[in-house]
């Protein structure tokens, strides 16, 4: 209770600093990858949401969201964001590697810095840190395999692309699967692709008799896995446990889809989470500076509704 | 029709193009191979699983040994591939027509549009603007992909009505005479393929503009519109290939077709067509095609290569079918 009020106080200050500084010219420049896929269609759709919002909640405050399709060309658009004089930088950058210097370049103007999803190489830079979680993301899909196969059973992974967040994510639930009579058995690689899932889900359907359950940690794989599932007109896989939270998997879930009982959460909203947080910073000189790590929520028939954005892309 | 199978039947051992039966040698060896590692290979089941989805680069590639034989190259078919597919999902949720029978029959010609104008334009450019066929169509590449991506707004383009889903769907998962209809697809497009490559005038005029331009245009052939052609027919192909496409997973995304490209070349050069022209080998395209496919299911079939590895292991065993091809070539 303590907390909620606590809360309350904090949004109340926002919300009076907000009216206070209505003359007070601020601006956030927001650099994002171009849509081009799934997830970071889902990212630019979030990021011009917000800014529209925040435009409104904030008078006086202006957003300018610039799209880059590859790294060079989001350093290009770091720099013309700088010339057009930005307070706070909210960026998620294609590489981050590639990225820390022309972030930097901006953090020297005095901008305020919150990078999303992909962490810089010098931590230093940032002030804000926003991401989803991916160890989590491997953890809650392990301990619902685990739970709902009753700690038993044979399963089929199909993994992403072999960089860093698909390494995080498996670990994790191998990790979790550890000590249960789970037992992963096929694994390969679908390149976060529909039609490369499809191809793999109709291999392992040929090579595994008995498939309990398959957990391909990305909702556009799952929806392939799912054809491949119906095709082979198989009825011993129990259920595919996907991620991320595209709208058809979350809609899957909210009408009770046997074959889709959950969803664990890895949504493009955290870009809007990013801005709104760092416009509260920005505009109402609170403290914000640190690590946002959003949960991997298992999304559930109960709680399905609050995930569904019915007009995003993804 | 079936020259090359015929040539081997009818003639002697010593007067057999090798060169022609190699690919069939390399697919023979895969398939024994395959049976050796896992004993589901042999499954009908999953045999008609390979054919079923090799028919997308199958098809493209058919009308890549025209552009090729041609003396050309088009990189953009994966891109036009996901373009093509974007317009015709878009076309059929637009729900002009209410006989969803009747849709589907004007969304596939309306593909079939779309693929012949794209590949028009790809042969235009190239030979009126007598430009590099691989920097045209490098251009192209990245305009339709763009294009896909901007139309499904960084989504995926879903067919919307399940009844139009359910209509379609047996295109890709329908079966005739227990063969799966993509099957038929690609007999029929390669079957027409050999037919004018082999048995045409356009056919010949192709393979003498590869092997010599110079030579072919004092002969009196118009280069020009030749080479165009063989674009246009690429077009057609890819747009083939999307119509069996779309009713496998409904949508498409702007992942889709990625690298086809590459593929569709590496299956027509697998299959005997010589890359710079004068030499194309419709039959041996889909020999390379199925090779392709063939590799990726023994890889997931078999419990023998870490999941980190299999693409060195592809590389290498597309090398060695090279290798063998070129010296039963040279023993002729």
């Amino acid at each position: 209770m303590r907390k909620l009020l606590a809360g309350i106080a904090v949004l109340g200050l926002i919300a009076g600093v907000g009216a206070a500084s209505a003359q007070q010219k601020l601006t956030i420049g927001v650099s994002i990858p171009a849509a081009d896929h799934g997830w970071t269609g889902g990212v630019v759709f979030h990021a011009t949401e917000e800014a529209k919002a925040l435009e409104k909640q904030y008078p006086g405050l202006k957003v300018i969201v610039k799209t880059s399709p590859d790294g060079a060309a989001q350093a290009n658009a770091l720099e013309d964001l700088t010339t057009q004089g930005i307070d706070a930088l909210v960026v998620l950058p294609h590489n981050p590697d590639e990225l820390t210097d022309p972030i930097r370049k901006v953090k020297s103007k005095g901008a305020f810095i919150t990078v999303v999803d992909r962490a810089l190489r010098d931590r230093s830079i940032e002030d804000l840190y926003v991401a989803g979680n991916n160890p989590e993301l491997g953890r809650v899909a392990a301990a619902y395999v685990k739970e709902k196969l009753g700690g038993k059973g044979d399963i089929v992974v199909i993994r992403g692309l072999p960089i860093p967040i698909d390494e995080q994510r498996v670990n994790a639930f191998n990790e979790g699967i550890k000590g249960s009579d789970i037992k992963v058995i096929d694994s390969q690689f679908g390149n976060w692709s529909r039609d490369d899932a499809f191809k793999v889900m109709q291999d392992f359907l040929t090579k595994h008799a008995k498939i309990d359950a398959v957990w391909c940690q990305d909702d556009d794989m799952a929806v392939a896995v799912l054809e491949a599932i119906k095709q082979a007109k198989r009825t011993d896989i129990k259920f595919v446990v996907g991620g991320a939270g595209m709208k058809d998997m979350v809609k899957k879930v909210m009408d009770g889809d046997p074959m889709v009982p959950v969803d664990v959460l890895y949504s493009p909203s955290m870009v809007a989470v990013a801005m709104d947080v760092t416009a509260a910073g920005l505009v109402g000189h609170i403290p914000v500076r640190g690590s946002y790590i959003l949960n991997a929520t298992l999304v559930t028939k109960e709680n399905a509704k609050d995930f569904y954005f019915k007009d995003s892309p993804f | 029709m079936n020259e090359p199978i015929q040539s081997v039947r009818s003639s002697l051992w010593s007067r057999v193009d090798l060169g022609a039966v190699a690919p069939f040698a390399a697919l023979a060896a895969l398939l024994l191979l395959g049976t050796l590692v896992s004993p589901r290979f042999m499954s009908v089941d999953n045999l008609s699983n390979v054919l079923t989805r090799s028919a997308f680069i199958a098809t493209i590639a058919v009308g890549a040994t025209f552009v090729i034989t041609a003396g050309g190259l088009d990189l953009s078919v994966g891109s036009m591939a996901a373009f093509v597919a974007g317009i015709m999902i878009l076309f059929l949720n637009g729900g002009l027509i209410e006989n969803p029978v009747l849709l589907i029959a004007f969304g596939m010609i309306l593909a079939l549009f779309v693929g012949a104008l794209c590949g028009l334009a790809n042969g235009l450019t190239t030979t009126l603007g007598r430009i590099e066929p691989f920097i045209v169509t490098l251009g192209t590449m990245g305009i339709f992909r763009s294009l896909v991506t901007w139309l499904a707004q960084g989504g995926s383009i879903v067919i919307k009505s399940s009844e139009l889903r359910s209509a379609y769907r047996p295109v890709y998962f329908g079966d005739v005479f227990g063969a799966p209809i993509p099957i038929f697809v690609i007999l029929g497009v390669a079957a027409i393929g050999a037919f004018i490559l082999y048995r045409t005038a356009y056919g010949r005029h192709v393979t003498a503009v590869g092997s010599n331009e110079e030579v072919a245009r004092y002969s009196g052939i118009n280069v020009t519109r030749v080479r165009t052609i063989t674009f246009v027919l690429q077009g057609l192909c890819v747009a083939i290939a999307v119509i069996v496409y779309v009713p496998r997973l409904g949508s498409t995304t702007s992942t889709t077709g990625l690298l086809w490209e590459l593929q569709a070349i590496t299956a027509v050069v697998i299959g005997g067509t010589r890359l710079r022209g004068g030499v194309g080998r419709i039959w041996g395209t889909i020999a390379g095609a199925l090779i392709l496919e063939v590799i990726g299911n023994i890889m997931v079939l078999s419990d023998l290569v870490s999941e980190y590895l299999i693409g060195a292991v592809q590389g290498a065993i597309i090398v060695i079918a090279m290798l063998a091809q070129r010296s039963l070539s040279r023993t002729r």
